[in-house]
């Protein structure tokens, strides 16, 4: 296929993604897909730009739409450009019983931004997600990897101010 | 009835790690099926225990995994649904995160069960940590002779690998999930075939539930028949609980089936009773999809019997007054909750993971999504209730997958049971202006 980006993985990046493929039976490495897609997704700003996801589609010999109709489908991958630091609050039942509106309300007024935004330095974006698995210690957030769980506003103070201070980068992977 | 098989070794500190999940007979009921036992004589257990799928339908473990077709020379497959998404649950985290070696034990007893030499964990993706633990705990059973090429030396050979996923609640059934796992958008499949015959990559194929393959360590270590004395009637062996909304201790409980809803809401063993002194008002007692029942119905049957955590006894009244077991996710709302309000998140969550291939969920789960939150904002009247009935019945038993059902189920219970309450919400929306739709963390705010 011929080159159609000019962004590159990087080399350490090439040799893991030579070791997912080998997870599939030979022909099977469209299977890779997923996998490789997270990866990108962390290695190029915490979204898939069209050019990323071509590069994706060259690594892995697949037609770009392929590509582009899986990233399109799942909702941890971003198709738009999102802050450095993405805070996805749980809103369906048992922590919206825990009061994850009082969260998300919350961090609207503390980030100046609503639901679906990112802040003007680039920092947050505040997403409102469905149920991540974390019921019992509702309410909670996930940041990137990190699950928060049993939050409260002072929790939530506490854990934004520090992402702020460190200039965290969130990544699932 | 506290008798624990999968979580008894749960609170031991470093149980994640191989070398304490041997020191406490970890490992030795995979060494006695591979080194003793025939894989008929391994079916024979699992079919005797009388294992029920824990993922949700319930569905004979034992019967599933006999009706895996076994052509020459073509691979079969093992895939652990490690999806997890039905909201209310969160038992299989749970088990992954820290009784990692439980779930490969399992894996591999029921891979070789299966002529299986390759399987395939998928898991959430959001889930990204546990990944790693199940990883690390799977890279230690390689370096240990348990995984890879033969196996203690017995000629067997299994790979596991881990693939997560990206988000996406469709991708827990289990046709969904394999096209995933083959690198596509989560569109369940029409079957037949099933996956028995035609699963990942057109080959034979077995997809189960974590918790499924978990219990079949401790089948194989006690054998089927004293498994099966577990329980009560066909619900044998212990299930998982996840426990949230307004309890005093939420979290995941292991229960033997046919514990009554009673003892479990309230003992101090187990939810501990509701917040606060409150009053009970409903229960979703089987993760998002199930019906929402009243306190006087899970409590009792209409008959007026001693509701039991069983498939039978939560299912008994059937849609009209019963509910499922379905994955164990039990939600507990006090008398304060709206059920309109909260029937509108389920709603929202439908609407948003429809896979959107058949134009009854797909249109279907946002129109109700759309009546609700019109009926929260007080704009609703009468007739959305009435509208709201009939888009749910036009939608149950006409798509290719359950997911139109799940979306439907709980509309119907909710205005089943609470029709008074959406009524209020209608006739007088004034009176909704102050209802307290969940608990406020801090009343300032
Ligand atoms: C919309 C939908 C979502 C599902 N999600 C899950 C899930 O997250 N985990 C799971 O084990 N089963 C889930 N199932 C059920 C699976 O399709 C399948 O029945 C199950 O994995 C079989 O395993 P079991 O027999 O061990 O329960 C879901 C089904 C549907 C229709
Ligand atoms: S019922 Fe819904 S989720 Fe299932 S296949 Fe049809 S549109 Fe997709
Ligand atoms: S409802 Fe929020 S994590 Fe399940």
């Amino acid at each position: 296929m011929a080159q159609t980006t000019d962004i590159s993985f990087k080399e350490e990046t090439l040799e893991l993604i030579r070791k997912i493929t080998k997870r599939y039976p030979d022909g099977k490495h469209k299977s890779a897909l997923i996998p490789v897609l997270h990866i990108a997704q962390a290695e190029f700003g915490g979204w898939l730009s069209p050019q990323t996801m071509d590069l994706v589609a060259e690594v892995l010999t697949l037609k770009p739409i392929e590509v582009y109709e899986v990233a399109s489908f799942y909702s941890m991958f971003n198709l738009q450009p999102v802050g450095k630091c993405l805070i996805e609050v749980c809103r369906t039942s048992s922590c919206w019983l825990c009061g994850a509106e009082d969260i998300i309300d919350h961090l609207e007024h503390k980030l100046n931004i609503k639901v679906g935004e990112t802040t003007t330095d680039g920092m947050f974006t505040l997403k409102a997600v469905e149920c991540l698995g974390s019921c019992g210690t509702a309410p909670m957030m996930q940041v990137g990897a990190d699950y928060h769980e049993n939050l409260s506003i002072e929790k939530v103070d506490k854990l934004v101010d520090g992402f702020k201070q460190e200039n965290k980068q969130s990544r699932y992977c | 009835m506290s008798r624990k098989l999968l979580l008894k070794n749960d609170h031991i500190p470093g149980i994640a790690t191989l070398k304490t999940y041997r020191e406490n007979g970890g490992y030795t009921a995979m060494e006695k099926a591979l080194k003793t036992m025939s894989p008929d004589a391994l079916l024979e257990e699992v079919k005797t225990s009388g294992l029920r799928g824990r993922g949700g339908a319930g569905f004979p473990t034992g019967m599933k995994w006999s009706f895996l077709a076994k052509p020459e020379g073509v691979p079969r497959y093992l895939v652990v649904n490690a999806d997890e998404s039905e909201p209310g649950t969160f038992k299989d985290r749970y088990l992954m995160e820290h009784i990692p070696h439980l779930l490969i034990e399992g894996m591999i007893i029921s891979s070789f069960t299966l002529g299986s030499n390759s399987a395939y964990i998928y898991i959430r993706g959001e889930y990204f940590y546990v990944s790693r633990i199940l990883e690390q705990a799977i890279d230690e059973a390689y370096a240990a002779g348990l995984l890879g090429k033969n196996i203690l030396g017995t000629g067997y050979d299994l790979d596991i690998y881990v693939q997560v996923g990206a988000g996406a609640y469709i991708c827990g059934e289990e046709t969904a999930l394999l096209e995933s796992l083959e690198g596509k958008r989560g569109n369940p499949r029409i079957k037949p075939p099933f996956p028995a015959i035609a699963g990942l990559y057109g080959c034979p194929t077995v997809v189960n539930n974590v918790e499924t393959i978990a219990a079949v360590v401790p089948i194989i270590e006690m054998g089927g028949a004293e498994y099966a004395k577990i329980g009560i009637g066909r619900s044998t062996g212990t299930k998982l609980i996840s426990a949230s909304g307004h309890i005093n201790k939420p979290g995941v409980y292991e229960i033997e089936l046919g514990l009554p809803v009673e003892e479990f809401i309230y003992s101090e063993e187990y939810c501990g009773g509701i917040k606060g002194g409150r009053k009970l008002k409903a229960v979703v007692a089987g993760g998002s999809s199930v019906p929402i029942l009243p306190t006087e119905l899970i409590l009792k049957t209409a008959a007026g019997e001693p509701r039991l955590m069983s498939y039978e006894s939560l299912g008994e009244g059937g849609f009209v007054s019963g509910t499922m077991l379905g994955s164990g996710g039990f939600i507990v709302m006090d008398e304060d909750t709206s059920i309109v309000k909260n029937l509108y998140t389920f709603s929202r969550f439908y609407h948003h993971e429809s896979c959107g291939q058949c134009s009854p969920c797909r249109e279907g789960t946002g129109w109700m999504e759309k009546i609700l939150h019109k009926i929260l904002e007080g704009k609703g009247t009468l007739k959305d209730i009435d509208l709201l009935w009939d888009i749910q019945s036009k939608i149950e038993g006409k798509t290719i997958c359950p997911l139109g059902e799940a979306a439907a189920w709980p509309v119907a219970a909710a205005i089943r049971h609470f029709r008074p309450e959406f009524e209020a919400y209608v006739t007088n929306p004034e009176s909704i202006k102050d209802v307290k739709h969940y608990y406020r963390l801090n009343p300032t705010v």
